[in-house]
């Protein structure tokens, strides 16, 4: 009987040794990641598709741009054209590889600038407080009265086509949502003893922010944006898609999904083709934003 | 004695809800005026003259200086915001440049077939939001979680206009069974509730519903699962509370968080619906939208934007007042 409780401290001693052994937490979220099969999949999957859009003209593979009025809308499987050609006899491999340059490229900057601009303004304003907070989230307040892809298109649709407009208009969709984001974590830091320590040792605010807030704030934030692709790669092809983002023929997943629509009673799978590439990104960066979250959540 | 006293915490806390929806009522106002700002500056941010669009091409200098007085465009951008405002707020959003036709009027006709759309979408995926979410929740790491999670992340990442597009090329090119665009047989647009009009509402209905229905799935699932691990829930299971009953309990403690996200969700549905709308050419405010943007129709455009964003806020102002109503414990700043 009484040898049960003394087993199970002896237990509760040993799992502790390791955690008492302080491994740096970017050390033990990476091990968490990297046991995530799921998350250590997409990441695969991502990389692949990355790798191939950059390297695409090493790849041996048809002229994105050349096409032939005599081999339109071949079916999946034809030789020479293991994707089929889309409505302009162009070859589908070639042109969904290549279209991953410019979806991917206007599918994540705008994440990119908006995590810049937005973490900079959460972070003032959690860290500063008072009027400044008020000045930049009530401002904040304003674009959150737009469902995000109507504000998304008013601003494309005013702007104009292309693909700087696109950029611009999905940054600005994204700002907010970042802001209010690092606005939270950072109002959340502030408050801990090691920050008050650093104030008391005469530390100044820009030292504070950039040497003991930063580390702990940029983290949620980076699980957050990463999340934001996913939403980011849809409404960008989504842009496209409605003729506000690219132009033809560059090869784009978005437009190449709105000049195949045309197709779809004469070569209906092909015409989808796009699409799927679009999704398999987009729920890649989701299925990864998702493990990152709980991988950084190392209390439970 | 006791009684009253309840009596009086009553009366309180319903003085503290009213506080509250008296101060988010007044918190609207300025939100509603800023959002108006943002429209006009809409028509300012584009690129060129904005009389571009209403001048013929050959216009003389004389006219087109006359349509600039007559459209108010010589003075200062202020006094145009003043103007601009006080005319909406008056009911007058302009004439669209395409058709002549009060630009008011053509959006509130098209609303009606955007609002018949996304409560259709509400209802499958709020439907199947909520049971997913339960489900999942309920019995955490099971087979049954996996697949409903899967669904979940499924909806929050699938291009929806490609999902349209998948659907009609399923339901309309191969198997024929439904109408591939429109709202109703010969290309009208007036709605009416039989089979006729309905079998053109289906695809774009479930089309718009994935979304919401991750959405909710993923918030009720975590609800679930948090209220479950609280300690309330042990006692209860201690009293000998059957787990039906338990199950009530969770419910009612994810209800104003549950609600709360469904109302959001449906004014993404009402806001957001241009791109299903373009891919089914469903007449609704979207493809109104599309079109204002294509034929540089800048008075709809503006107008469009700002009775949808209106829309929103005034949604998002219910859902926190219906909130606030049923769950008084939250605490408001």
């Amino acid at each position: 009987m009484s040898e049960l409780p003394i087993g199970a401290i002896a237990d509760t001693a040993l799992q502790a040794a390791p955690v008492a052994k302080a491994r740096g937490y970017w050390a033990t979220v990476g091990r968490r990641l990297s046991r995530d099969k799921v998350s250590m999949a997409c990441a695969l999957v991502l990389m692949a598709i990355f790798v191939a859009a950059l390297i695409a003209p090493w790849l041996g593979l048809a002229d994105p741009y050349q096409g032939s009025m005599i081999r339109r809308l071949r079916h999946i499987g034809t030789p020479n054209y293991p994707l089929g050609t889309d409505e302009l006899g162009r070859d589908m491999l070639s042109r969904l590889i290549y279209g991953g340059r410019l979806s991917l490229i206007i599918g994540i900057l705008p994440v990119i600038l908006a995590f810049c601009v937005g973490s900079s303004l959460g972070l003032v304003a959690g860290y500063i407080g008072g009027k400044i907070n008020t000045a930049i989230m009530r401002t904040i307040d304003v674009f959150y009265a737009f469902p995000s892809v109507l504000l998304a298109i008013a601003i494309s649709g005013a702007l104009g086509a292309g693909i700087v407009n696109s950029i611009v208009s999905l940054t600005i969709v994204f700002v907010p949502q970042i802001t209010r984001v690092a606005e939270s974590v950072t109002t959340g830091v502030r408050n801990m003893d090691f920050v008050e320590a650093a104030r008391a040792s005469g530390a100044n605010a820009f030292t504070i922010m950039r040497v003991h807030m930063l580390g702990n704030v940029l983290g949620p934030i980076f699980v957050y944006a990463t999340g934001l692709i996913s939403v980011s790669m849809i409404l960008a092809a989504g842009l496209s898609f409605l003729g506000l983002g690219t132009k033809p023929p560059e090869p784009e997943w978005g437009l190449m999904l709105n000049t195949l629509r045309t197709a779809i009673y004469v070569n209906p799978w092909v015409a989808a083709l796009p699409g799927a590439m679009i999704f398999a990104v987009s729920i890649c960066f989701n299925l990864l934003s998702d493990g990152m979250r709980s991988a950084m959540d190392i209390r439970n | 004695m006791r009684a009253t006293f309840s009596h009086k915490g009553r009366r309180k806390k319903e003085q503290a809800v009213l506080a509250y929806v008296a101060r988010r009522i007044v918190y609207v106002i300025p939100i509603v005026i800023s959002v108006a700002l943002v429209c006009f500056l809409l028509v300012h941010i584009t690129p060129g003259d904005p009389l571009v669009a209403v001048l013929p091409a050959d216009a003389s200098q004389e006219l087109a200086q006359q349509l600039r007085t007559a459209y108010g465009f010589d003075r200062p951008l202020p006094v145009q915001f003043a103007l601009w405002l006080w005319r909406a707020v008056n009911g007058d959003l302009g004439h669209s440049i395409a058709t002549g036709r009060p630009v008011l009027s053509e959006v509130l006709r098209a609303v009606g077939n955007t609002v018949t759309l996304a409560i259709a979408a509400a209802l499958i995926g709020f439907t199947l939001g909520l049971l997913f979410g339960l489900i999942a929740g309920y019995f955490r790491d099971s087979w049954i979680d996996k697949l409903a999670t899967s669904f979940a992340i499924a909806g929050v990442s699938v291009p929806h206009y490609w999902l349209g597009m998948v659907l009609v090329i399923i339901f309309s090119v191969e198997l024929n069974w439904l109408p591939a665009v429109g709202a109703g047989p010969g290309g009208s647009s007036a709605w009416g509730w039989d089979w006729e009009h309905l079998r053109y509402l289906i695809l774009p209905a479930i089309t718009t519903s994935v979304i919401p229905m991750g959405i909710i799935t993923r918030t009720v699932r975590a609800l679930t699962g948090d209220i479950l691990s609280q300690d309330f829930v042990e006692a209860l299971r201690a009293k000998g509370l059957r787990e039906t009953d338990v199950f009530r309990h969770v419910v009612k403690n994810a209800a104003p968080t549950a609600l709360a996200v469904m109302g959001l969700q449906l004014g993404y549905m009402l806001g957001g619906s241009i791109l299903i709308e373009t891919v089914f050419s469903w007449p609704g405010s979207g493809l109104l939208l599309n079109s204002a943007i294509f034929q540089r129709d800048l008075p709809l455009l503006q107008g469009t934007i700002l009775v949808l964003a209106l829309f929103f806020v005034f949604l998002n102002l219910m859902v926190d007042i219906a909130q606030a109503a049923i769950d008084p414990r939250i605490k408001r700043g």
